[in-house]
């Protein structure tokens, strides 16, 4: 046979000009205050912090510190609007309150995924048909359920809890004040919400909105700070409820606080899930979901498909495959329109994501990392899959929160629950194989609550997201997200 | 008009396949105020008008079905933002209709919107309701999902002309049917003015379908329609109801007659145009 | 000196990493040609069965999100350019006629006669009977001329008028032959009638390439396009192309994606590289540019010419070049600008 020598076929030799999308659409204030009873304030103290932007550093905008004295005046304006004004709201007109609050998300899509892009350093592509679109249908599908909750399944004329205290990570900054906002609205309650201090705009940005709906003055109070803001509002006495997403430590934490307590509790925290590959996987459509799985949103998703449990006769072929893939993801720009992977959101996080892969070369690991350029300025993480990785390893257990992926193999589909298991976690894990009765068999084994099968990363209003064990409890999404702002 | 000036007088048609033709037998009917007063010459729908509305109803049912569930509530909270917006126009038509004043035909109208606002909420909530994984003996995942009954032939009440239509009209559409829709006989202008709305609210074409004219004979065509799956009989008189009901029979339809006390918040008008679909699926490695 | 991978904040990691090769980001082509000799049915049902599936979500999900990259600027220009040179202009209908014929050659060769930067396209595409015209118009130009053949576009003649069909299209002076697979072998399992009929047009063809139309709009199923591509290009293609454009469904992007792939894994396992042709249904320099976007992120850059990858379209052209005027003049222009061929 000949040799050919033939050279090889370089991908992306087309290169993309770039595309930026422009910041100035964000129409970005100097400043913002606090929403408390409908309308911008100081903070008392007149304290204040930047927000910055992980992509290249700059300040963004400034905004708030709220005291324990500020979310009081939050939580004793969400107790008289619930009393005097929210309680005596039917649903029919909660449930049309909602309605306009998703459409006025829809109509400024845009700006907001504009805000959200810069401000978390999620590429904008992400924000724009991710995100703002998923923020959106879940203020639809709960104001849906406002005026019908005698069907919910929790009896006739369930009731709402009162004043809930809700606390946001950084990862999703809109999309959760969505999940918390939406359907404790739809349920009746009032709300104290507190967004994520590196990532407070999107949040401000919807307190605008709530003022264009015309929410009555109270309903819904935004209060921005650090973990002490969020400490006082989980401390209040006159709270009832108090929903966190977070990190496993500060949901310990909260839960350790609010054990005496009379308020209700749900906590959606880390994870550390689980991307099975069997040997029949759809291969192409796999690799795509195992790239989703860890690098959409830069892996900071706390049901990121941070381990790879793969099969162990197609390990070889699937890590060649997957590498070459990494290599094609375009890291930069968050505006760009062809960003695939944006700015890890600050120099903290930053720091613990190295920290761990440091880690996990020292365990004795294969690291590859893309040879993408990162930019000169900002916080950025190229990146990375570990082969090699062994059960016991830290970086099989611990979560990075970031684009790193752990490769570990099994041999039956036994040892891929037993090994999917084995963590303190338990909040999502994916599935590849086109034998559906297989799939079935091991998504009924694994104590995650929410199985993915052939694809990764999917949400949607309806379908419960929640996890197990040190994931947490409680779920939002579908009608079983209703139990967590209802008495029953 | 006080100031001599003639106003452009509305024709109004039927609604088939996304268009408004006129009855394809030319007739039209007079339809007066219910104090007595000429309203309009509204179009006498025939049984060929009834077959082409149900041929496009049938055309329209798989593409509405497949549709998200999330798109077909957007589109039908859309038709209440159409009413919401010509409110005045429907609360006109209300109080000539049902002989109501001002401040009652208002009043119809905003309930009438509110409906609408929660049916829009049912679309993607009724398969969580309905639906149900099943703990069969054995090593299977067995799960129950609603689906549409298919084409939903609609009499709608004779009296109450907005809010009646409403009801009769959305329920079956936002659990997946089309519909073909009798409007009132005596006070047809409000469903008529709702189908209008509907070109405006990207309800695809088929999806409703409107046809005027004498209830009792279009009924029997309907009901006698093999390709019709479902049949509201609410706005059949009682004593026509039975026969009626029996016609539908002989394709094995399900027919819906509403309680007399049935509360507003009932999903029986949702559960009588779906089926229950059942699925089994092995679990084993 | 930073080093690769961490960002400039602070201290960095100095343990060392597995670089990443050129090797590791490419489609590495097989050094030596290793295609196998296919013996009988069983043996290619085998091969196929072993092939893995494509899940349809995923895959369409893939292609809608490469549908998002923006292109603009000098890339847009650029891939323009390339749609052009990659198109077989083409016209396939009874009323065809040899002025017909006259008129789309010289067009071919000259898409704009005021702007000679343009390139011309990859080739014409016409009835075999029609090819002796197009022969005499194009000359020994760069042009190829490409007829369709092996009764397009049902296939529903016997082997024998099939290969005459061929035989005949190639004396009258066609470089290129684009057949049609037997759908109805295809769908009724007798996929080893298909390949051997692929072998049997190849040899007919002699020099001319060939190009194997799978008419995915009837095969459906991505799984089935999958292994039509496997068996067209073990049977001999040169190119594997999506559709005859005569049905309801031609060419998707999730198609291309798909038959992209095949060509993919093939040269990686196999060797040869296999050229994709779409057609049908591309209308527009977005549609075009949104397969050049699938073809860069698959494949890459070998088949990024038109020896290994084509537009079969007619009115796509005229699109083209209203877009590289619009480009440069910076403003929308009229579709009168150019000649209504």
């Amino acid at each position: 046979m000949s040799d050919r020598r033939l050279a090889n076929s370089q991908l992306g030799s087309l290169e993309y000009d770039p595309a930026p999308e422009s910041a100035t659409i964000a129409k970005l204030k100097p400043s913002y205050g606090l929403f408390i009873d409908g309308e911008f304030r100081e903070a008392e103290s007149d304290a204040r912090f930047t927000t910055v932007n992980p992509a290249n550093e700059e300040a963004l905008s400034m905004v708030a510190q709220a005291s324990a004295a500020d979310v009081d005046r939050a939580v004793v304006s969400a107790r008289r609007a619930y009393d005097k004004v929210w309680s005596k709201t039917t649903g029919a007109q909660r449930s049309k309150y909602l309605f306009r609050i998703a459409r006025l998300i829809q109509e400024r899509s845009r700006e907001l995924a504009v805000i959200e892009t810069l401000d978390n350093g999620k590429p904008i592509r992400e924000s724009r048909d991710v995100d703002i679109p998923l923020a959106a249908a879940h203020f639809f599908y709960y104001a849906g359920w406002a005026d019908k909750l005698d069907h919910a399944g929790f009896g006739v004329n369930p009731q709402p809890l009162g004043v809930a205290g809700q606390i946001i990570p950084w990862n999703f900054p809109l999309l959760m004040a969505a999940w918390k906002l939406a359907p404790a609205l739809a349920a009746g309650n009032t709300c104290v919400l507190k967004p994520a201090e590196t990532t407070p705009l999107s949040a401000l940005v919807l307190a605008e909105i709530l003022e264009q709906a015309e929410l009555p003055p109270g309903v819904v109070n935004i209060v921005t700070g650090d973990g002490s803001t969020g400490a006082a509002l989980v401390e209040h006495l006159d709270v009832d409820k108090i929903a966190f997403t977070g990190s496993t430590e500060v949901g310990r934490m909260i839960q350790q606080r609010t054990a005496a307590s009379h308020k209700h509790l749900t906590l959606e925290l880390g994870g550390k899930g689980a991307n099975i590959v069997f040997d029949d996987a759809p291969i192409d459509e796999m690799i795509e979901g195992i790239i989703d799985g860890i690098f959409f949103n830069q892996g900071h998703v706390c049901c990121a498909g941070s381990r790879l449990l793969v099969q162990e006769s197609v390990a070889d072929e699937v890590l060649r495959r997957l590498v070459r893939r990494v290599e094609q993801l375009r890291v930069g720009d968050p505006l760009d329109k062809n960003t695939d992977v944006g700015a890890i959101n600050s120099a903290a996080q930053l720091l613990r994501i190295r920290e761990l892969t440091d880690f996990g070369e020292s365990e004795g690991a294969t690291r590859y990392t893309s040879s993408c350029e990162l930019p000169q300025k900002g916080y950025w993480f190229a990146p990375t899959v570990f082969a090699d990785v062994s059960q016991s390893h830290r970086i099989a257990r611990e979560e990075i929160f970031g684009p790193v992926l752990s490769v570990l193999t099994f041999r039956t589909p036994e040892e891929a629950v037993t090994k999917a298991n084995n963590t303190k976690y338990g909040l999502a894990c994916g599935v590849w194989s086109e034998k559906g009765s297989r799939t079935l068999w091991v998504a009924e084994r694994l104590r995650a609550g929410v199985v993915w099968a052939n694809t990764y990363n999917r949400f949607d209003p309806t379908s419960p997201f929640g996890g197990m064990r040190e994931s947490g409890f409680g779920r939002e999404g579908g009608r079983h997200g209703l139990e967590a702002y209802l008495n029953v | 008009m006080s100031d001599g000036r003639l106003d452009v007088r509305k024709t109004y048609k039927l609604l088939i396949n996304g268009s408004f033709p006129r009855s394809e037998s030319g007739r039209s009917y007079e339809v007066t105020s219910a104090k007595g007063a000429f309203l309009a010459n509204v179009a006498q729908g025939s049984r060929k008008d009834v077959r082409d509305a149900v041929t496009a109803a049938r055309g329209a049912q798989a593409k509405w079905w497949n549709a998200t569930a999330y798109n077909r509530g957007q589109v039908i909270y859309r038709l209440a933002e159409m009413a919401e917006s010509r409110r005045d126009e429907l609360a006109e038509h209300v109080a000539l209709c049902e002989g109501v004043n001002a401040r009652t035909s208002q009043k119809t109208v905003s309930s009438s919107i509110d409906r609408m606002v929660w049916y829009a909420g049912w679309t993607d909530k009724i398969a969580q309701v309905l639906g149900a994984t099943n703990p069969v003996a054995g090593p299977f995942f067995n799960f129950s999902i609603p689906v549409p009954s298919g084409v939903v032939g609609v009499v709608c009440a004779q009296d109450s002309s907005l809010e009646g239509f409403v009801d009769a009209v959305l329920a079956p559409l936002c659990v997946g049917n089309t519909v073909v829709a009798l409007a009132s006989e005596r006070r047809p202008t409000p469903g008529v003015l709702l189908g209008e709305m509907t070109s405006s609210s990207d309800f695809p074409a088929g999806v409703l379908n409107i046809v005027t004219g004498l209830s009792d004979e279009l009924a029997s065509v309907l009901a006698s329609h093999e390709d019709v799956d479902g049949l509201d009989l609410s706005g059949v008189t009682s004593a026509d109801a039975d026969g009626i009901a029996a016609l539908g029979a002989g394709s094995i339809k399900r027919i819906y007659r509403p309680h007399a006390t049935e509360s507003v918040s009932s999903l029986r008008r949702l559960r009588a145009f779906v089926e229950t679909s059942t699925v089994w699926h092995t679990i084993g490695q | 000196m930073t080093p690769r991978g961490v960002a400039s904040v602070d201290q960095v990691s100095t343990a060392p990493l597995r670089l990443v090769t050129e090797q590791d980001r490419s489609v590495q082509i097989a050094a030596t040609l290793a295609v196998p000799t296919i013996e009988s049915e069983a043996q290619l049902k085998a091969l196929l069965t072993s092939l893995s599936g494509v899940d349809a979500v995923g895959a369409e999900a893939r292609a809608a999100k490469l549908s998002t990259r923006s292109i603009k600027k000098s890339t847009k220009l650029a891939a323009i350019e390339m749609a052009i040179s990659m198109v077989d202009l083409t016209t396939l209908e009874g009323a065809d006629t040899p002025g017909r014929v006259a008129s789309l050659c010289t067009k071919a060769l000259r898409p704009d006669p005021r702007d000679l930067t343009i390139p011309s396209v990859a080739a014409v595409c016409v009835y075999p009977d029609l090819v002796a015209h197009a022969r005499a118009v194009l000359g020994s130009s760069p042009v190829a001329v490409a007829s369709v053949a092996t009764s397009f576009p049902s296939g529903r003649a016997s082997l024998q008028v099939k290969l005459m069909d061929v035989r005949e299209a190639v004396s009258a002076g066609a470089d290129e032959i684009d057949m049609v697979i037997d759908r109805g072998a295809f769908l009724s399992g007798r996929i080893g009638q298909v390949f051997d009929e692929v072998v049997a047009v190849k040899e007919a063809c002699g020099d001319a390439r060939l190009k194997v139309i799978l008419e995915t709009g009837e095969l459906v199923t991505y799984d089935n396009v999958r292994r039509a591509s496997w068996i067209a290009m073990l049977g001999g293609a040169d190119f594997i192309k999506t559709s005859t454009g005569k049905v309801t469904v031609n060419a998707t992007l999730p198609v291309a994606l798909v038959m992209l792939e095949a060509v993919r894994d093939f040269a990686e396992t196999a060797g040869p590289t296999i050229g994709v042709k779409v057609a049908g249904g591309i209308r527009t320099t977005k549609d075009a540019i949104r397969y050049l976007v699938v073809v860069n992120e698959t494949v890459g850059s070998t088949w990024l010419t038109p020896n290994l990858f084509r537009f079969g379209a007619s009115s796509l052209l005229n699109d083209l070049l209203m877009q590289r005027l619009k480009q440069q003049r910076g403003a929308y222009v009229r579709a009168d600008e150019f000649s209504a061929d």
